[in-house]
């Protein structure tokens, strides 16, 4: 395809876009997949929303 | 019975949702930038002055839109924090700045790369370019600020307000922008964006701004998403911390 | 009254303008050491680097304008006492500007000396920066309100600051150059001036909020 004398900045213009747009989608991609991870740790160690401290705490 | 924005405001019930029309869109993204891609390269002609470098114009344009769309995005959402404590309105900010200066970015370099064969030069101080490097800076201020206060409740409303400062300041600075523009002419008359007039360039225009913007969308919901989730493990790990502490407390009153 | 409580405070102060003040003569200086001693290069781009490093020195005492309150706990005071929260933040931003942007934009013909600033130039110079400093004074002042808990504040304000001066920037130069151009037109001066006073009026709301928050 000829895109004329300029078309070196046809193409920079366009990857540039696909790059970012990759990484961006990369990173909101394995920031997702971390925060999954994490939140999958907690719950397997038995940790709740509902803080369990005033059930593990005697009453003085 | 809950409408529609009642139902997304609890977080939970959004995740619920924006999982399962976050294929969707994606799908509805990649199909209508691929159409527009195929408009901007096989269909649209050359332009009559440009040539070829016209092509840019078809991701330059809709990134400075998406780029003004997603801080008014942001100031929307700031106002559902500050007046109307929208509890998912501090996560749709924060999730829309990084992106937001994203597609700034872009907007920036293509920009300059279809100055330098149109003008001459890589950079040229015309309005649109000068008001989208502006907006760079203000999205750069949102992130900076927010990331340089701790308490995260105090940074989300104070990033709020400056959102807030920044959308009202943004037509007056536009303004500024391009009446400093007028009076400092550029050599060539030749505006950055040739005839939109005509209907073979403004039809993939219009569809490569629209795809961007589903596009958006997609990556905001997906940037959501991770943001509940961030909070959700901080919060764990919050009550984690709490339960050892008591648990010490315990230990130690026996 | 509270404006002359600050005023007093800043002369104690006095050290945060001769700071502004030195600042803003070693910016100019910097200039034709850097550009080069052309004087009529230097007497063309005179208006728009005064204005420039007015700008960047006013940003010097910016962070001081609420925190030194804010850190003895007379803000607390000041913000429960009978005066609203946005007439507080407005008086020390016109405190601001009685003890910084004033002195800078006087200094401002001094400094046109150095780069041979054109003779007629002078008062519309000063005249555009007395109107414009106001707005300066009063967008920087929700900078500090906005940056009085941050790391690092200092340099965050310039950050958050110095894109929202580019109105008053582009109309101060616009109004120096339709003042002095044919016909002397007006219209940027009266724009400048417009801008000026949607500082002063709104900018104290976005203050007191920022502080409100911070005070908790």
């Amino acid at each position: 395809m000829d895109l004329g004398p300029h078309a070196a900045f046809i193409w920079s213009a366009y990857g540039a876009v696909a790059l970012v747009l990759a990484g961006l989608i990369a990173w909101l991609i394995l920031d997702g997949r971390v925060q999954a991870r994490r939140l999958a740790d907690l719950s397997a160690r038995g940790v709740t929303r509902r803080s369990e401290s005033r059930a593990a705490a005697p009453r003085s | 019975m809950q409408t529609v924005t009642q139902r997304l405001a609890n977080p939970t019930q959004f995740m619920d949702l924006s999982g399962r029309i976050l294929p969707w869109l994606v799908g509805a993204a990649a199909a209508i930038i691929g159409y527009g891609l195929y408009l901007s390269f096989f269909v649209a002609p050359p332009d009559y002055q440009q040539g070829e470098t016209v092509r840019i114009m078809y991701i330059h344009v809709p990134s400075a839109w998406l780029a003004m769309a997603a801080y008014t995005l942001i100031a929307i959402s700031a106002f559902g924090l500050l007046v109307f404590r929208h509890p998912l309105a501090d996560v749709s900010a924060k999730a829309a700045a990084p992106i937001g200066a994203a597609f700034t970015f872009i907007a920036l370099v293509t920009g300059s790369l279809w100055g330098r064969p149109t003008w001459g030069t890589y950079w040229v101080w015309d309005a649109r370019l000068t008001s989208v490097l502006i907006l760079f800076f203000l999205y750069l201020g949102l992130i900076a600020l927010r990331s340089s206060i701790e308490d995260e409740t105090l940074a989300a409303k104070l990033t709020a307000i400056l959102a807030l400062v920044g959308i009202v300041m943004l037509p007056v600075i536009k303004f500024s922008v391009e009446w400093g523009n007028t009076l400092h002419q550029p050599a060539s008359v030749l505006r950055l964006g040739g005839s939109t007039i005509d209907p073979s360039i403004l039809k993939p225009l219009l569809v490569m701004a629209l795809g961007f913007t589903v596009l958006f969308v997609a990556l905001h919901v997906k940037a959501m998403r991770n943001e509940i989730l961030r909070r959700r493990v901080k919060a764990l790990q919050m009550a984690e911390v709490a339960r050892a502490q008591a648990g010490q407390l315990a230990a130690a009153a026996e | 009254m509270l404006v002359k409580r600050d005023l007093r405070l800043a002369v104690r102060q006095g050290g945060a303008l001769g700071t502004a003040l030195g600042f803003y003569m070693i910016v100019v200086t910097l200039l034709p050491l850097g550009i080069g001693a052309d004087l009529k290069l230097l007497s063309r781009i005179a208006p728009g680097v005064l204005w420039i490093a007015l700008l960047l020195s006013a940003l010097l005492s910016l962070p001081r304008v609420f925190a030194s309150d804010y850190e003895d706990g007379s803000l607390d005071i000041l913000a429960t006492g009978a005066l609203p929260l946005e007439l507080v933040a407005a008086a020390k931003a016109l405190a601001h500007w009685i003890s910084t942007g004033v002195p800078l934009a006087l200094l401002a013909p001094v400094l046109g000396i150095l780069l041979n600033l054109e003779i007629g130039a002078y008062p519309v110079l000063v005249a555009t920066m007395l109107i414009g400093t106001p707005a300066v004074s009063f967008i920087g002042a929700v900078g500090a309100a906005l940056t009085l808990k941050a790391h690092r504040g200092g340099l965050l304000i310039a950050l958050l600051v110095l894109p929202l001066y580019v109105p008053t920037l582009v109309f101060g130069m616009a109004a120096i150059g339709a003042l002095l151009g044919p016909g002397g037109v007006t219209s940027p001066f009266l724009i400048l001036t417009a801008i000026s006073l949607f500082a002063v009026i709104l900018g104290p709301i976005a203050a007191a909020a920022a502080l409100r928050l911070q005070m908790q």
